[in-house]
């Protein structure tokens, strides 16, 4: 067990490696250029040939993409992940700062999704060809094939626009202090962002768990049960249940980096300044530094989850926790 | 009389799998249901315990001990005196220790109690309860199986292909225990493509073919070829090693009249126009009208 978690997380740590040089040659050959992008082309027109330079060093435009990036390891390596151009912070700031605002929803989401969609999974596939079922089933499907983003639209359209119930945006209230703020109002503003990705989570949660429930009412040893005088509760309860958890916690687990995805575009939709926002903002502000930051960050989160599902199934399976030859 | 069945169809949709099929199980008898797969030996055996996907009509008479066997009844003895002996390690839950299993289920002492006492029976040392399924053989699950059966006193014992994968000794050594559950009174059905084995331990042995009964007769009557009289029957007795290894070149079953004309070499014209009726004669049962013998109406 222990070498299986060492050997995966040293996997982790070289898909950390690959990521990030991967988001650093992408930013490098990104058609944007941070001057252009930050200054403007008619402010770049005016302004000498000095002051140009200066900005190129200070935007690294003007380094070999090898030297930049070595020096960014190197510095990411010993704890400095280095200073924001765009917001001229520290980058562990800003992250820390903003995760804290995503963490909430996020967390909400994951939760609610995995709940709400094993749940109703289950529920949909004990209740195969039912009106139930094709009711579950088919707002599943629709769903699960609507874009995060035009759906997060239609919910800020519904339910901010029209009826007011929630705010446009942001996660805290417009024109009052930090200090002032209430719990309670950032609740309120999560609430959209929250429930649209666990809307689009929980759809795949239900199909998949669906599928697995019809699979085991459709097995050998279910229909042993049936034959040794199980009623249908019985079943479910010792059978069903029990076989269709196992998968799903671990696609729970798994699907960690979907929320995460999702979010990015949740995220922008409510002006909600999460950390999804940040990426995105960091990506067409050219700011090397911040975005760096954010994918190895969210790398980190996505892969931890991942090897999170593996230790957990090693745990509650028995067929990976005991090997054929173990005795008991 | 412990299970009579009669103008037994069971179909899926349009598609007749099981036609005109009877079954008469005395208590202590052991039957022996033989036929290729595909001749539609388990969806019989789900049948009858109504445990078959929903999409399987199933009609005609089933009766148990007297009465019709109904669903309601069912549900009060399955798992009791209706019990099944499975045929692989699939029909046990993955995630269950087998001796819950057994016991369906339960964990109180007294039935854990009981399922050690049926595994010691069985030669399995009682840590064989704490194991998952994937940590037993399968020589082991068949043990595990006939144990579960015998949790309460069965009347019926409904053995479905309970010896593919196991050697030859494994094999008859779980027949062996179907012998003994027939001989403390139990109505045992077993439903192989191992006629060999049907032979030397069943009482009867019906032999299916495409769905239909070809030929009921006492397991003695394979002894020699001239006690069997359906041509079906003849040729898988002389597809015996022992009888000569004889191939039959098998081809797709005739889909009017009888369902072995294009593999009989005595066949005539009436044999693919008409019906065929059972005949019987001394005790062996025959769909096959050059067999001779009484023409009855089943």
């Amino acid at each position: 067990m222990a070498s299986y978690i060492l050997k995966n997380s040293v996997r982790i740590f070289l898909l950390i490696i690959a990521v990030s040089i991967a988001a650093f040659l992408l930013m490098t050959y990104s058609p944007i250029d941070p001057l252009q992008t930050n200054i403007g082309q008619t402010a770049l027109g005016t302004i000498s040939q000095e002051q140009i330079e200066k900005l190129e060093s200070y935007w690294g435009t003007n380094e070999a993409p090898l030297k930049r990036y070595l020096q960014w390891a190197k510095d990411f390596f010993t704890g400095d992940m280095g200073t924001s151009l765009l917001y001229r912070q520290p980058v562990a700031d800003i992250i820390t700062q903003r995760f804290c605002n995503s963490i909430w929803i996020l967390l909400a989401a994951w939760i609610f999704s995995g709940v709400l969609g094993i749940t109703f999974g289950m529920i949909s596939g004990i209740k195969e060809g039912t009106l139930l079922d094709s009711i579950i089933k088919n707002i599943a499907i629709l769903f699960s094939s609507t874009p995060i983003f035009w759906f997060a639209l239609l919910v800020l359209m519904i339910f901010s626009v029209w009826l007011k119930w929630f705010p446009i945006g942001l996660s805290v209230p417009i024109g009052v202090t930090a200090e002032n703020v209430t719990i309670a109002d950032k609740i309120y503003h999560g609430i959209l962002p929250t429930l649209v990705l666990t809307i689009t989570g929980m759809s795949n949660v239900i199909l998949h768990t669906r599928e697995k429930m019809i699979m085991i009412l459709e097995s050998d040893y279910v229909l042993f049960a049936k034959a040794m005088g199980k009623n249908k509760k019985q079943i479910l309860m010792q059978h069903g249940i029990r076989n269709v958890l196992l998968p799903a916690i671990t696609l729970q687990f798994a699907s960690i980096s979907e929320i995460f995805g999702g979010s990015i575009l949740a995220e922008q939709v409510f002006s909600y300044p999460g950390l999804g926002q940040i990426a995105v903002t960091a990506g067409l502000g050219g700011d090397m530094p911040l975005l760096m930051g954010i994918v190895v960050i969210s790398a980190c989160f996505v892969g931890v989850g991942n090897l999170l599902a593996d230790i957990l199934y090693h745990i509650i399976d028995p067929r990976i926790r005991l090997g054929k030859g173990n005795k008991i | 009389m412990i299970l009579d069945m009669q103008q037994i169809t069971i179909s899926v949709e349009e598609t007749k799998l099981v036609e005109e099929f009877f079954l008469q199980i005395t208590a202590g008898e052991f039957v022996a249901l033989v036929g290729a797969s595909g001749s539609g030996k388990s969806i019989l055996a789900h049948s009858i315990m109504g445990i078959a996907p929903k999409n399987v009509i199933c009609h005609g008479n089933i009766k148990y001990c007297g009465e019709p066997l109904t669903d309601e009844k069912r549900t009060k003895i399955l798992g009791k005196e209706i019990v099944l002996v499975p045929q692989n390690i699939s029909y046990l839950d993955p995630l269950m220790k087998v001796g819950r299993q057994v016991a369906k289920g339960k964990k109180d002492k007294v039935s854990m109690e009981k399922v050690k006492k049926l595994f010691q029976k069985y030669h399995m040392q009682s840590s064989v309860m704490q194991r998952y399924p994937h940590m037993i053989s399968g020589g082991m699950a068949r043990r595990v199986f006939i144990s579960s059966a015998l949790m309460e006193q069965p009347k019926l014992v409904i053995a479905d292909e309970p010896t593919p994968g196991l050697h030859k000794k494994m094999a008859e050594m779980v027949v062996s225990h179907f012998r003994e559950m027939a001989e403390m009174g139990a109505g045992v059905l077993m439903i192989t493509h191992d006629l060999e084995l049907a032979i030397a331990c069943a009482d009867k042995i019906i032999v299916l073919y495409a769905g239909k009964i070809m030929e009921q007769t006492k397991a003695k009557n394979f002894q020699s070829e001239d006690t069997l009289y359906h041509p079906y029957t003849k040729a898988l007795w002389r597809a015996m090693p022992k009888n000569g290894f004889h191939n039959t070149t098998m081809i797709q079953p005739s889909e009017t009249g009888c369902p072995f004309f294009e593999g009989c070499t005595q066949s005539k014209k009436e044999c693919k126009q008409n019906k065929i009726p059972y005949f019987q004669k001394e005790d062996s049962i025959i769909k096959c009208i050059c067999a001779g013998g009484t023409e009855i109406c089943y």
